[in-house]
C-alpha cells in the first residue's frame, strides 16, 4: 500500500518539476520510460559523434594544405569530445560506457544514418560542415533546454563548438567556389549528394514518429521533426544562394503566406533502407569501430595492470 | 571481432572539476574514464579544456564522492529553510537610508 502511495507521490513531484520547466537531475526519481527514452536518445547521439569521425577522418591524410589539415584534425577531435560529453551524460542514467560501446558495435543501438554515406571528394568536408553540422545545430540548440540536466549541459558545450564546424565548412566551400570551374563542379556535386540525407537527419515525418508527442510532454524534445526540418530549409536556402550552388530540389520556393520555403518530399524509402542497415557504408563504419575497439584492448589492459601495480606499490 | 562479445572490466569513472579563471571556484563539468589519477588529469585536459576553458583541473574518482540524496531533501536542507533571517531581505530598512 505505502509503496504504491510513495510511487504516486514521486510521480507527482516529477510531473511538477517538468511542468515548472525545471530540470530533472541524476539522482531524482524518474519514470522508467523517461529513463529508457533518454538512454536511447543520448546513446544514439553519442554514437553519431563517434561514428561521425570516420567520414571526415578519411580526408585528414589527404588535406590540400597544412592549414586545412590542422582545421580538419581539430574538428574530428571535437567530434570525439562531443561523443565523450554525451557518453558521460548517458552514464548518469545508470548505464556503463562499456555497455553502450558494445551496443553500438552489435547494432543494438543506432547512430545517425547520415554517417552511412561516403565522402568522395574534399568538397564533402565543406559540405558536411555546412549542411550536416548545420542540421545538427538546428537539432541541438533546442536540446540545450531539454528537461534532463546532464544532457542539456552536454548540449551547451557541444553547441558552442559546433559553430566553428559549420563556419569552417562554409568557408571551405566559398574558397572552392572562387576557384576553377572544376572546383565549383565539385562543390555542386557534393551538395547534390548531401542535401537530401541532411534533411533526413531530423528523422521521419511527424506522422510516422510515434514517440515525439511523449518526448515533448516530458520536455526531452522541444520541437517536432518536421518543424526542425523546415527551420533547416529556411536557414539554408539563402546560404546556398550566397554560395552560388543549386539545392537539388526543384520544388523549393518562397511561400509568402507561411513566410517559409516550400520544399519537395524526402525519399523516405531510402531513409528507412539506410536506418535498417542497407546504406552505402553501414558495414564499413561498424567494422572500423570494432577494429579500433579490438586493437585498443591491449592498451586498456596494460594501463589497468600498470595502475594496479602502482596502487600496491604505494 | 572475437574480443567484442561481453562487457569487461573498464577503467574507473572520474568526475572532473574545472576552474574557469582565477577568482572562480572549480565547477563540475562532466566525467571520464581513466586507469589512474594522472591519466584522468591528462584526459580531462583533452576532453574538457580544448579552448582555454580552464586554468586548473581537479579529478576525483566518482566512487569517492558522497552525495546528499534528493530523497532526504527535507531533513538535510530544512534547517536553512526556516532561517529566513539569514537573508538580507528579511530586514525592513526605509528606502531613504543610503548605501544599504
Amino acid at each position: 500500500m505505502t509503496a504504491v502511495a510513495d510511487e504516486a507521490d514521486l510521480q507527482l513531484a516529477f510531473d511538477s518539476t517538468i511542468a515548472h520547466n525545471d530540470r530533472i537531475e541524476p539522482r531524482d526519481w524518474m519514470p522508467e520510460d523517461y529513463r529508457k527514452t533518454l538512454v536511447r536518445q543520448i546513446a544514439q547521439h553519442a554514437h553519431s559523434e563517434i561514428i561521425g569521425m570516420q567520414p571526415e577522418g578519411n580526408w585528414i591524410g589527404r588535406a590540400p594544405s597544412l592549414r586545412r589539415k590542422a582545421i580538419l584534425l581539430a574538428k574530428v577531435q571535437d567530434e570525439a569530445g562531443h561523443g565523450l560529453y554525451l557518453y558521460s551524460a548517458c552514464e548518469t542514467l545508470g548505464v556503463s560506457r562499456e555497455e553502450l560501446t558494445l551496443k553500438l558495435m552489435s547494432g543494438a543501438q543506432k547512430y545517425s544514418s547520415i554517417f552511412n554515406y561516403p565522402t568522395l571528394s574534399y568538397a564533402d568536408v565543406g559540405t558536411i560542415g555546412w549542411l550536416v553540422d548545420g542540421a545538427a545545430i538546428c537539432n541541438q540548440v533546442p536540446l540545450c533546454r531539454t528537461s534532463y540536466g546532464p544532457y542539456g549541459r552536454a548540449m551547451i558545450r557541444v553547441c558552442k563548438e559546433e559553430s566553428f564546424h559549420q563556419r569552417q565548412g562554409y568557408e571551405l566551400l566559398m574558397t572552392m567556389m572562387r576557384g576553377t570551374d572544376a572546383q565549383r563542379e565539385m562543390v555542386q556535386e557534393s551538395v547534390d549528394r548531401f542535401w537530401w540525407p541532411a534533411l533526413m537527419m531530423f528523422g521521419p515525418p511527424d506522422g510516422d514518429s510515434p514517440n515525439t508527442e511523449r518526448s515533448m510532454a516530458w520536455g526531452i524534445k522541444r520541437h517536432t521533426n518536421d518543424e526542425l526540418r523546415q527551420r533547416m530549409v529556411d536557414m539554408t536556402v539563402p546560404q546556398a544562394e550566397k554560395l552560388g550552388v543549386t539545392l537539388p530540389d526543384p520544388d523549393i520556393r518562397w511561400n509568402e503566406e507561411r513566410q517559409s520555403y516550400d520544399f519537395g518530399e524526402v525519399d523516405w524509402d531510402e531513409f528507412w533502407a539506410v536506418v535498417k542497415g542497407n546504406g552505402p557504408c553501414n558495414e564499413q563504419r561498424l567494422a572500423h569501430r570494432r577494429k579500433a575497439y579490438d586493437d585498443g584492448a591491449w592498451v586498456r589492459e596494460a594501463a589497468m595492470a600498470y595502475a594496479a601495480r602502482e596502487e600496491t606499490a604505494r | 571481432m572475437t574480443e567484442s562479445t561481453g562487457p569487461r572490466a573498464e577503467w574507473p569513472l572520474y568526475e572532473v572539476f574545472v576552474r574557469g579563471k582565477r577568482g572562480l571556484n572549480h565547477v563540475h563539468v562532466g566525467s571520464l574514464h581513466a586507469a589512474d589519477d594522472a591519466m584522468a588529469l591528462r584526459h580531462a585536459r583533452d576532453v574538457y579544456t580544448r579552448r582555454n576553458e580552464g586554468v586548473s583541473i581537479w579529478v576525483v574518482r566518482s566512487s569517492e564522492i558522497t552525495a546528499s540524496s534528493p530523497d532526504e531533501k527535507d531533513p538535510l536542507f530544512a534547517p536553512s529553510g526556516d532561517k529566513v533571517y539569514r537573508h538580507p531581505t528579511f530586514y525592513d530598512i526605509p528606502d531613504d537610508v543610503p548605501h544599504m
